[in-house]
């Protein structure tokens, strides 16, 4: 009896020394908040730490968690797929600012039809979203897709059952696109599907639609470019059918005017611009403008400033979408113009 | 034993101190259990408490029409639990339509048909097969599962019942391999173990003699399981059962990688659907809003009512289970 108390002993003293440890190499950077840009952020704040000594500890409990964290003050920054509205950040004297671009892109599987060869706008997508367009030989469909044999197919819509940025972006591009979308359904991070199955994740939607003949489905770019995915190409602002690259992700940044988007609420959808994909959204961090401890957000801000400068290489490594600079430039004229001179890099 | 440790301590000190030691070191004993027992009170109060605070909002929104709205709309914020609470209870009758049956012929074949040899490895899979984390099921029931269901047993059940009245609005189409019933599938398969494993358990406490005897008389197999050891071991497998429900009705991860997750109510078992666990699985990290998330917190303090409704009838059927055995039971 008696050696296995000492063991068990010396093994709770070997656990509180663990935690110690550290606790003391832990440090003041503290965040919270949604799961997509999670990776990236772990990658940027290791590189940081290898570089200055300064670490990360990141939350990745959810949008929802992030907001509910920082206005409870109990981290220095949160993070938010969906950006706040200007009358929610000046409630609480938040502000905002983008980090990354994800982007959504639809995918099918329809006999016949291969990666890139089904052309799509928003409208025809809204309508088959909301079961209006009920087979792949619709008139809607054929209109855009003049050389593509279409089968007579019923359509199988496939989305994400679990609240997320995809979905927020995705709902707010048919809002735009679709009067009868932006009244019947709305966009949100989750919303009431009318039709289809809902899948659990990127890989929930992407095996749901490789087994049903006729389906079609939306999921992050990184997802779909990784897994060669029958992507489909979307007709843009400008009547221009897109394909689905990092570029095309960064000019739907590029002409954004970010500078005059009152608190930075921007989704990046249906953006102008001849060669922008229409169905991208950036992520957001938010912190206060006027902090309770001005010292680690100042912290904060530097690492972010160091992730602009120095990680988009990063970034593209893990299959992000890095800002463009002109959209870097408005983020720093932000920050002097909201945030107090104590807590800026 | 108390004697044998008073006798040996006769020889030191009186028997009245010696009384009073072995008095206190029970009471010591009575409060230590008391406190475990009390704890579990304490925690239970506790979580009843807590999830009616989160959930209050949408308790005072929506009333009891919460509990019949087939509603779920986050951009609205118009929540009620009709369409889940309907996914919970099918999807786990269906589990437990199969799972009973086949989990009982398990632990009679194992406790009286087997071979000794036999029994041990048969017995050890049984209870593997309880050890499998639900995610690994989830997986494996949307990529190996769904698929074949989709493309083999689905069509053959819609084109079988097609002009069958009531099963024909049942199994009707299109196959998605995805659904209530695929999750009822999936999920009877999870419990199965625990059924099969308790009741074996149980059986195995029959005592032999009242096997025995009425072998001697002439009983066949079946006559013995029937009027001898399921009435003798009845409480026991009530309990599997309902152990085996409870698990089919709280079940998370692998329910939503299989049930298709939409909450419209659909008359037929082959299309999409949802249970209240799921739901909270999905929606809960990003939910955003006023009454969002205390929604998704009563659709917890429902599931709760529902697992309390369950334990319930499983009380009342016992008692009148052994009411109807004269109050003979055990």
């Amino acid at each position: 009896m008696k050696p296995f108390t000492n063991r068990l002993l010396g093994l709770a003293a070997g656990i509180a020394v663990a935690f110690a440890a550290t606790s003391t190499l832990a440090v003041d950077l503290t965040g919270a908040g949604a799961t997509f840009p999670y990776p990236i952020y772990a990658k940027w704040a290791e590189a940081y730490k290898a570089k200055t000594g300064v670490g990360l500890n990141y939350q990745p409990i959810g949008s929802g968690g992030g907001i509910a964290q920082i206005k409870a003050k109990t981290v220095t920054f949160g993070a938010s797929d969906k950006p706040l509205q200007l009358s929610d950040l000046q409630a609480s004297g938040l502000t905002q600012f983008p980090t990354v671009i994800g982007g959504v892109v639809p995918v099918v599987n329809i006999p016949g039809v291969k990666a890139g060869e089904l052309v799509l706008d928003g409208k025809t997508l809204a309508d088959i979203c909301i079961g209006n367009v009920k087979y792949w030989d619709d008139g809607a469909v054929k209109r855009l897709n003049p050389g593509v044999n279409l089968p007579h197919l019923a359509v199988v819509g496939v989305h994400r059952s679990d609240g997320s940025g995809t979905n927020f972006i995705f709902t707010d591009y048919l809002s735009k696109k679709s009067p009868q979308w932006a009244s019947q359904v709305g966009a949100a991070t989750a919303v009431d599907w009318p039709t289809g199955v809902g899948a659990k994740g990127n890989e929930g939607v992407a095996e749901n639609v490789r087994q049903a003949n006729g389906s079609i489905g939306y999921v992050e770019y990184a997802y779909a470019k990784q897994n060669h995915l029958a992507y489909v190409r979307m007709i843009n602002h400008d009547g221009v059918p897109t394909e689905p690259t990092a570029a095309a992700f960064q000019a739907a940044s590029a002409r954004t005017d970010w500078a005059h988007a009152p608190g930075f609420y921007v989704v990046l959808t249906d953006q102008p611009g001849h060669d922008a994909w229409p169905i991208a959204g950036a992520t957001f961090i938010i912190v206060y403008k006027n902090p309770a401890d001005p010292n680690a957000q100042k912290e904060a801000l530097k690492f972010f400033k160091w992730a602009y400068e120095n990680g988009d290489s990063l970034a593209e490594s893990l299959d992000y979408v890095a800002l463009p600079q002109t959209t870097k430039d408005d983020v720093y004229k932000s920050w002097q113009a909201n945030i107090v001179p104590a807590s800026l890099p | 034993m108390v004697d044998a440790v008073l006798t040996e301590n006769m020889a030191a000190t009186s028997r009245g101190t010696a009384l009073r030691r072995f008095g206190r070191s029970d009471f010591r004993f009575r409060a230590l259990t008391g406190t475990a027992a009390l704890l579990v009170v304490v925690i239970f109060v506790g979580l009843i408490a807590t999830l009616v605070y989160g959930a209050w909002p949408a308790i005072k929104a929506f009333g009891f029409g919460f509990l019949t709205s087939t509603a779920w709309n986050p951009v609205t914020e118009h929540f009620g639990a009709f369409s889940e609470i309907y996914g919970t209870v099918v999807s786990a009758t269906i589990a437990m339509l199969i799972a009973f049956p086949i989990g009982i012929g398990i632990a009679i074949f194992l406790t009286e048909l087997c071979p000794r040899s036999l029994k041990r490895p048969i017995g050890i899979a049984i209870e593997l097969l309880a050890g499998i984390p639900s995610i690994v099921y989830g997986i494996w029931g949307l990529f190996i599962f769904a698929p074949f269901f989709q493309q083999t047993i689905q069509p053959w059940l819609i084109d079988a019942f097609a002009n069958v009245p009531i099963l024909s609005s049942l199994f009707a189409g299109p196959p998605f391999g995805v659904g209530i019933f695929t999750a009822g599938l999936i999920l009877s398969i999870m419990i199965l173990p625990f059924i099969s494993a308790v009741t074996r358990d149980v059986f195995e406490t029959v005592p032999h003699t009242l096997k025995e005897a009425a072998y001697a008389i002439g009983c066949t197999t079946w006559e013995v399981m029937w009027n001898v050891v399921l009435p003798y071991s009845r409480a026991g497998v009530v309990g599997g059962a309902m152990l085996a429900l409870g698990r089919a009705l709280g079940e998370t991860m692998a329910v939503t990688f299989v049930i298709g997750n939409s909450h419209h109510i659909n008359g037929s078992l082959l299309s999409p659907g949802t249970t209240i666990s799921a739901t909270i699985a999905n929606e809960f990290t990003e939910a955003l809003g006023d009454l969002y998330i205390p929604a998704l917190i009563e659709l917890g303090l429902v599931l709760f009512g529902i697992t309390f409704i369950v334990l319930a009838i499983a009380q009342i059927m016992l008692y009148r289970l052994n009411r109807l055995a004269g109050g003979g039971g055990k």
